[in-house]
């Protein structure tokens, strides 16, 4: 039976703020030796009291803004209570009504909210003992949850993808899951309801997939879960509401054996934080432009400059390579196409400065050599004219493009630059369907 | 040393003449405590040594000019003190050794303060008489068969038996008002956000305060302003602009102060108080707070839900016993703030209960536009005899009419002592103003005790 | 009012963290019966159109500006902090 898959995120992002939430203790805590980085307030210490850190507030709301979700005119913060033994307080400082931004949207995927709260430390399990490193205990962590509007594991992958992306641009976060900086669980059900309309009925249960840490494994881990719950459904099983994680051993998801639908928080707000009122007089993120986007960008990209979207994709999605680009570029525009060839096959950007690469093409391309129009031009032609040797070149007779070279140069006069030819000779071969 | 003097004042004086050194009086003071300690079960921890090294160093400073230099301190046991045992009067705590020093502990070090140790209290500061301590009861220095009021009850006894000169307390729903009036002190609760939390073990979040306790109102009012003001770490402390005194000040007492459970030893000095203020041409007027008989409701649903929240995290991991070294009063307390902040509940307890704080606050906010302050009784009746009270709990909690309403308010309040009961026990009155209006409860009180001629006393 | 269950006293234990004896349980229930039954005559005012107030002082926008301070750090006592494993998840 085919079933409609529908699923839902929550992605935590841990934003690159110096300090912690409610702090002073540093934010970064990759690497630190464990319980290094830690005080009286996020320790959880009998008197120890809260003030929230400006910039991680500035950071979820640029973030929100990015998404078009409407800012709060008022935020508060609450105390989410249960007990467990990385939670130092007992509670953790959250939000529940009135979060810093509402709705929201990215790759026509509605958000429900984005809000601030602070992380728990780690757990460490080791012979029989659970080791606890408050490293990461009050560190800020901004929460997005979606609507369960995901039908596929595809859209969860390039949502997540593009999500980080923002974040980088953004400047709010590494977003790095092999890191720890970007955290995702997704709720995952299926349901025999096909119906296309918003207000089709949600399944009764939800499983939630947590603890994964790369996009890969998020991948394998959907995919094995969504086949366990057609399974199941399949064979009239019933599907109970619980917390899973994913095993690569067995490429298979198991339980995490929760009380999951028995948690009361005894939400409150909380009283040693004031409320915070969004205004553009304490928060300048409200009046400022925000930065370009990875989508703003990708459509500038294909206005601008005549390269393929395939290479406008891989240069988008890194915003030092993005801007290495354009400062390139901008020293001469004539050597966009090698520029770009240059960066995305050779890597030449992780060896070069922009302004050394230009040089090196100008080298290339100007002294004593035939032009750049001319060596084209001529690549054209043979091309043209040995369509057999294009062919054999096809069929993996990588040799011949010797005798090709040769072909070239014979009608630049000789004067054809020997790694450009090269150069361009492979990438028409390679990209043209002959 | 004879005599100990009773005042910031005195005892500045005579450090500075030479009467006698800082360490003379630490010397008499800690007499004092191996006399009585024992018996009256004030002090839980003897600072002896960090005293004399205190002591040794302002005399050698010989500059008395610091706020505080050489004023004995005393702190009831949830204030952090740095390397020195802080139980809460709590076996939760029985052990525990922080690692950081509060704020107002640091603020009266800085000011010459010597701290000579740690007093007993109601655990968690859960308790109106002092009888809820997981160390005993601490017994009332005017007579041992009487409560010594709570939950600071080591802070009162502390001072009033001469053990140190001031001591600091907390004042959640009356904890330092009340010991202050059965000891025959003077007590300050100020705003809530006038001083800094931070170092103080969280009972109830948005009603804690730091509390004073002394003889007179000239030394609470010097503590007050050394305590007071912004530290960047209680994000509630707010620096508030010097209050404009009332040349004219009018009074007010509310008429539904006047009910049953109101004993008639403690309404008739009520009334002479008024006759007193009236003497000295201020006017005293009838006012209305008509929530009144809902102070103690509001407060028994915010503050254990508070509780309970501040409590969670003693679960002996990491520092402390675990849980099942709560007291009866703590787990009670527990229980009944997570009942009412649980699913199902929440609505019609904990935020009706929000709901009817700000109606109070109204009352308050309307009542002070035409009276600077609030005449009122502390507790309803003098103070009572051990084991009176604690088979009912409830019977307990009907102890905090008369002093929750400043604290759900979050307005300042200074207990004054008045007069003695026919059994000998002292009775007191407070007086209540607008927030930041210290200054003006201060110059109220100087005046009261200038026109009833008050001389501190001690009980021995 | 309906009188507090056995259960019920014993589910507000587990949300408090707290293991009670059935001595305790028996002693507390009624205890806690009288108070709830005298908090609940808040009932009678009307609250209707009334804000909640969380705290009395009125603030709004109390921040810190992101730096990093050493002089509240707290040097570690320990490596880790070890709790008996724990077999249940977090939620």
């Amino acid at each position: 039976m085919l079933y409609k898959t529908i699923i839902g995120l929550e992605i935590h992002i841990e934003p690159n703020t110096n300090s912690k939430m409610f702090c002073s203790c540093p934010q970064n805590h990759f690497g630190a030796k464990p319980n290094s980085q830690t005080c009286p307030i996020c320790l959880g210490l009998p008197g120890a009291l809260p003030i929230a850190n400006k910039e991680a507030i500035n950071k979820t709301i640029k973030l929100g803004l990015a998404l078009g979700s409407d800012i709060s005119k008022i935020s508060k913060f609450y105390r989410k209570h249960y007990f467990y033994p990385d939670l130092p307080k007992s509670f953790q400082t959250s939000q529940k009504d009135n979060p810093f931004c509402i709705g929201g949207e990215l790759m026509g995927k509605k958000i429900n909210h984005i809000h601030l709260e602070e992380d728990a430390g780690k757990l460490i399990h080791q012979d029989g003992n659970s080791l606890i490193d408050f490293n990461r205990s009050g560190c800020a962590l901004i929460e997005m949850v979606t609507e369960p509007v995901f039908h596929n594991v595809e859209e969860v992958i390039s949502f997540t993808k593009e999500l980080q992306l923002i974040a980088r641009y953004l400047d709010i976060s590494n977003a790095d899951m092999e890191k720890g900086t970007m955290r995702l669980e997704a709720n995952i059900s299926l349901s025999t309801d096909h119906g296309l309309q918003s207000t089709a009925k949600l399944p009764d249960y939800k499983v939630e997939l947590k603890n994964i840490n790369s996009f890969k494994f998020l991948e394998k881990a959907l995919i094995a879960e969504i086949e366990r719950q057609t399974i199941a459904l399949d064979n009239s099983e019933k599907l109970v509401q619980e917390t899973r994680g994913y095993d690569e051993n067995t490429k298979t998801t198991f339980s995490q054996r929760t009380k999951a639908d028995s948690h009361d928080y005894r939400y409150f707000v909380e009283p040693d934080l004031a409320e915070i009122k969004l205004e553009n007089s304490k928060f300048e993120i409200l009046n400022s432009k925000l930065p370009e986007l990875p989508e703003q960008k990708r459509k500038r990209f294909a206005e601008q400059y005549k390269i393929s979207s395939d290479y406008i994709n891989i240069l988008v999605s890194d915003f030092d390579r993005a801007n290495y680009f354009e400062v390139a570029v901008k020293l001469d525009p004539s050597l966009t196409k090698s520029i770009a060839d240059l960066m995305i096959n050779k890597q030449f950007d992780k060896k070069y400065a922009a302004a050394s690469l230009v040089r090196k093409l100008k080298e290339i391309t100007n002294v004593e050599y035939s032009s750049q129009s001319d060596l084209e031009e001529a690549i054209r032609e043979v091309l043209y004219e040995s369509p057999d040797i294009v062919t054999s070149y096809k069929n993996g007779k990588g040799q011949v493009i010797g005798f090709l070279i040769g072909q070239v140069q014979k009608k630049l006069g000789g004067k054809g630059n020997p790694n450009m030819v090269n150069l361009k000779l492979t990438e028409e071969l390679t990209n043209k369907n002959f | 040393m004879n005599n100990i003097p009773l005042t910031i004042k005195e005892t500045q004086e005579g450090l500075k003449s030479k009467k006698f050194s800082a360490v003379e009086l630490v010397d008499s003071y800690l007499a004092q405590i191996k006399k009585h300690n024992d018996e009256y079960n004030i002090f839980l921890t003897v600072t002896e040594e960090l005293a004399y090294e205190k002591a040794k160093e302002i005399d050698q400073l010989g500059d008395f000019s610091n706020p505080l230099s050489g004023v004995v301190t005393s702190y009831k046991d949830i204030f952090l003190t740095k390397d020195v045992r802080t139980t809460a009067g709590s076996k939760i705590l029985d052990s525990y050794i922080p690692q950081y020093s509060g704020t107002v502990v640091k603020k009266i070090e800085q000011a010459g303060g010597i701290m000579i140790g740690k007093l007993n209290c109601d655990a968690f500061a859960h308790g109106a008489s002092g009888e809820n301590s997981d160390y005993g009861a601490t017994l009332n220095p005017w007579n041992r068969e009487y409560v010594t009021g709570g939950s600071s009850s080591g802070s009162a006894a502390s001072v009033a038996a001469n053990m140190s000169l001031i001591s600091l307390g907390s004042d959640t729903g009356g904890s330092t008002r009340q010991p202050a009036n059965f000891c025959n002190l003077v007590g300050l609760k100020p705003t809530y956000g006038a001083i800094s939390r931070y170092g103080v073990i969280a009972m109830s979040s948005s009603l804690d305060t730091v509390g004073s306790l002394a003889h007179t109102v000239d030394d609470i009012e010097i503590m007050y302003d050394v305590l007071k003001g912004e530290d960047g770490l209680d994000g509630n402390v707010l620096n508030a602009r010097r209050y404009t005194l009332n040349p004219r000040p009018k009074l007010g007492i509310a008429k539904e102060y006047f009910i049953d459970g109101l004993d008639s030893e403690v309404e008739n000095m009520i009334l002479d108080v008024k006759k007193t203020y009236e003497k000295m041409g201020i006017e005293v007027v009838e006012i209305s707070l008509p929530h009144t008989k809902y102070m103690v409701p509001v407060y028994y649903i915010i503050q254990p839900a508070e509780v309970s929240s501040n409590l969670g995290r003693f679960d002996g991991i990491r520092y402390g016993n675990d849980r099942n070294s709560f007291g009866e009063e703590a787990k009670r307390r527990i229980m009944l703030g997570s009942y009412v902040l649980s699913a199902g509940y929440y609505d019609a307890y904990y935020e009706k209960a929000m709901k009817v704080r700000t109606k109070i606050i109204g009352d308050f906010d309307e009542a002070f536009k035409t009276v600077d302050a609030i005449i009122s009784p502390i507790s309803p009746t003098p103070p009572f005899k051990l084991g009176e009270n604690t088979k009912d709990p409830l019977k307990m909690y009907l102890e905090d009419l008369y002093t929750t309403s400043a604290n759900i308010a979050g307005i300042p309040s200074l207990a004054l002592p008045s007069t003695f009961s026919k059994s000998g026990l002292p009775i007191g009155f407070q007086l209540m103003g607008p927030r930041f209006s210290e200054h003006q409860l201060i110059e109220l009180g100087k005046k009261y005790h200038q026109e009833i001629d008050y001389k501190p006393k001690t009980a021995f | 009012m309906a009188k507090l269950t056995k259960k019920e006293v014993q589910h507000i234990a587990d949300l408090s963290n707290l293991t009670l004896t059935d001595e305790e349980i028996a002693k507390f229930t009624p205890q806690l019966d009288k108070i709830i039954e005298f908090i609940a005559t808040l009932s009678e005012v009307d609250t209707t159109n009334v804000e909640p107030t969380s705290q009395t002082t009125g603030l709004t926008n109390v921040l810190r500006e992101d730096e990093i301070k050493v002089d509240n750090m707290l040097t570690p006592e320990t490596d880790y902090y070890k709790v008996p494993s724990i077999l249940q998840n977090r939620s």
